[in-house]
């Protein structure tokens, strides 16, 4: 038990950062929601009824949803085989994995969509490679169109896909294995009956946490996709400093803080607040 | 064969996350004055047109102010708040963390929104004092995990020796609890400045032209003049942050 003055001190120290969220980040938001809610009629739910009825509004919802399930698939695929090479390959592919893992993750979002545009535009590495080995005549279409931003993304997204996921099968036991290896399982029944049941909650967190995560997107696609393939963060962001539509750019706002609040309760439902935590660290 | 097959999908996905940093440093030394990979001299030339131009050499002071302040004001809040909660024990410890967690969970592009509106309500818009603020709004929610996580491996018993010896709760925090979770401050600490160091959603909602941050600048480049200095820029970006990740590592290990 803490005793008063440890209390008091500690009550004291803990409280200036919530104090300072929620004055600097909920109050804000609850200004955003409501900037959300005028039109240049007045006061109402236009926005959202625009949002809801305005065809092109609704095709960049459609292509935001369709790209980031996709790349989520892919992202928490391949994730899941760095990951299993991370728990059980031998000590230097574990060596390997690791490296390629960690450092993306210390190259900034902007720094990696401008080396892929490099590498995927038309005059690009790619291209060039592609061009003088004789494989293909004229240049392919990488950036500027779905496919480069969706490279752009899975490359952000996999290392953060693979964390969870490793941390799910790090608490597999060892023996479940072997027994089901001595019994005579080979990999992929062994991968079905075993693995894949044990490390589902892992797959499932990965896929939550890096879908929240592409939702948001907003330098990758704006830099791979060349205003071509615009999403909901880059209209956003055009809705606001272009067409000083700040309503429509803030109800966009709060749906995806809706979408995400409820994807983020479903998680814990799921994973447990303890286990999230954990990952998290 | 298996092992054959796993060790070659193994190099695809690892040559496909390395990449852009294989890419990037060629790039960087092209002799040409447009962005090509070298054929066979190498040159230095946009390294120099970099340290030359007033414009970029601004950009790095401000990159370097706002991380500074922003990863010593992280720190600061964090320390605070995990020493705090460690204090207290309490039950209501988790309303605390998720509070301080919110701005993690937001999509990008909202926390740019948020911000941007409190600091147009706030006329701290494009100055010093809005990237701080808005910075560190992006980098608390990585600082209090790490401040949390040192201070979960401290053990109870510490408090309690101390007291025992007739220690008060200040002199306890500050000689036996701070010197314990060391390594997790230089870690809070070195998050917060690399986070500030490479932002650029919420920079490109509150930043213009007083204060211009090298990812600002950077991702203007890319929209209006697509060169080779960019390049240099990024290599340069990436060794500050690599000299930081070293400096966190030697000072985490030194105890």
């Amino acid at each position: 038990m803490a005793t008063r003055d440890a209390s008091w001190l500690g009550f004291s120290l803990a409280l200036p950062l919530p104090t300072l969220l929620v004055l600097a980040y909920l109050l804000p938001l609850a200004g955003v929601l409501a900037w959300s809610m005028s039109t240049p009629g007045g006061i109402g739910f236009g926005n959202y009824r625009q949002i809801a009825t305005d065809p092109l509004v609704v095709s960049i919802l459609l292509r935001t949803l369709r790209i980031c399930v996709a790349v989520t698939l892919i992202s928490v695929a391949i994730a899941y085989f760095l990951a299993y090479h991370l728990r059980f390959g031998s000590p230097w592919k574990k060596r390997v994995v690791l490296i390629g893992v960690l450092i993306p993750f210390w190259l900034s979002s902007l720094i990696r969509a401008f080396a892929w545009l490099m590498i995927l535009r038309a005059n690009g590495l790619a291209n060039t490679f592609l061009q003088s080995t004789g494989m293909i005549a004229e240049p392919l279409a990488l950036a500027r169109n779905e496919l480069g931003v969706m490279i752009g993304m899975t490359h952000f997204l996999v290392p953060y896909a693979v964390l969870p996921i490793f941390s799910s099968l790090q608490h597999i036991d060892n023996r479940l294995i072997q027994a089901s290896r001595s019994l005579g399982a080979g990999f992929w029944r062994g991968f079905k009956d075993i693995l894949a049941p044990l490390s589902s909650s892992g797959v499932l967190a990965a896929t939550i946490i890096v879908f929240i995560f592409s939702l948001g997107f907003f330098v990758t696609p704006a830099v791979l996709g060349g205003g071509r393939v615009v999403m909901v963060a880059e209209y956003i962001y055009l809705q606001m400093f272009q067409l000083s539509n700040w309503g429509l750019g803030a109800a966009l706002s709060g749906i995806l803080m809706v979408v995400v609040v409820a994807l983020m309760l479903a998680l814990i439902k799921i994973v447990g607040i303890r286990r999230l935590m954990d990952t998290a660290s | 064969m298996r092992k054959f097959a796993s060790w070659a999908g193994i190099l695809l996905v690892i040559t496909f996350l390395l990449l852009p940093l294989i890419v990037i440093i060629p790039l960087s030394l092209t002799p040409t004055s447009f962005l090509s990979f070298p054929s066979r001299a190498l040159s230095l030339r946009h390294y120099v047109a970099l340290f030359t131009d007033p414009k970029w050499i601004g950009s790095g002071v401000d990159s370097i102010i706002v991380a500074t302040l922003t990863a010593i004001s992280c720190t600061l809040l964090s320390v605070a708040m995990a020493s705090g909660l460690w204090l207290m024990n309490s039950r209501w410890t988790p309303v605390y963390v998720t509070i301080a967690l919110v701005p993690i969970v937001a999509p990008q592009v909202v926390s740019a929104m948020i911000i941007y509106y409190l600091e147009a309500r706030l006329g701290i818009l494009d100055s010093y004092a809005g990237l701080v603020v808005g910075h560190c709004i992006v980098a608390l929610p990585y600082a209090v995990i790490t401040m949390l996580v040192a201070f979960a491996r401290l053990s109870r018993s510490l408090e309690r020796a101390s007291r025992s010896l007739g220690a008060s709760t200040s002199i306890t925090l500050w000689h036996i609890l701070l010197p314990n979770v060391r390594s997790g401050i230089f870690g809070a600490a070195f998050l917060s400045f690399v986070i500030s160091w490479d932002e650029v959603a919420v920079t490109l909602f509150i930043s213009g032209l007083n204060v211009m941050t090298l990812p600002k600048r950077i991702w203007d480049g890319l929209r209006f003049d697509i060169n080779p200095v960019i390049a240099s820029v990024s290599v340069i970006m990436i060794i500050v942050t690599i000299i930081a990740l070293i400096a966190y590592a030697k000072r985490s290990t030194e105890r």
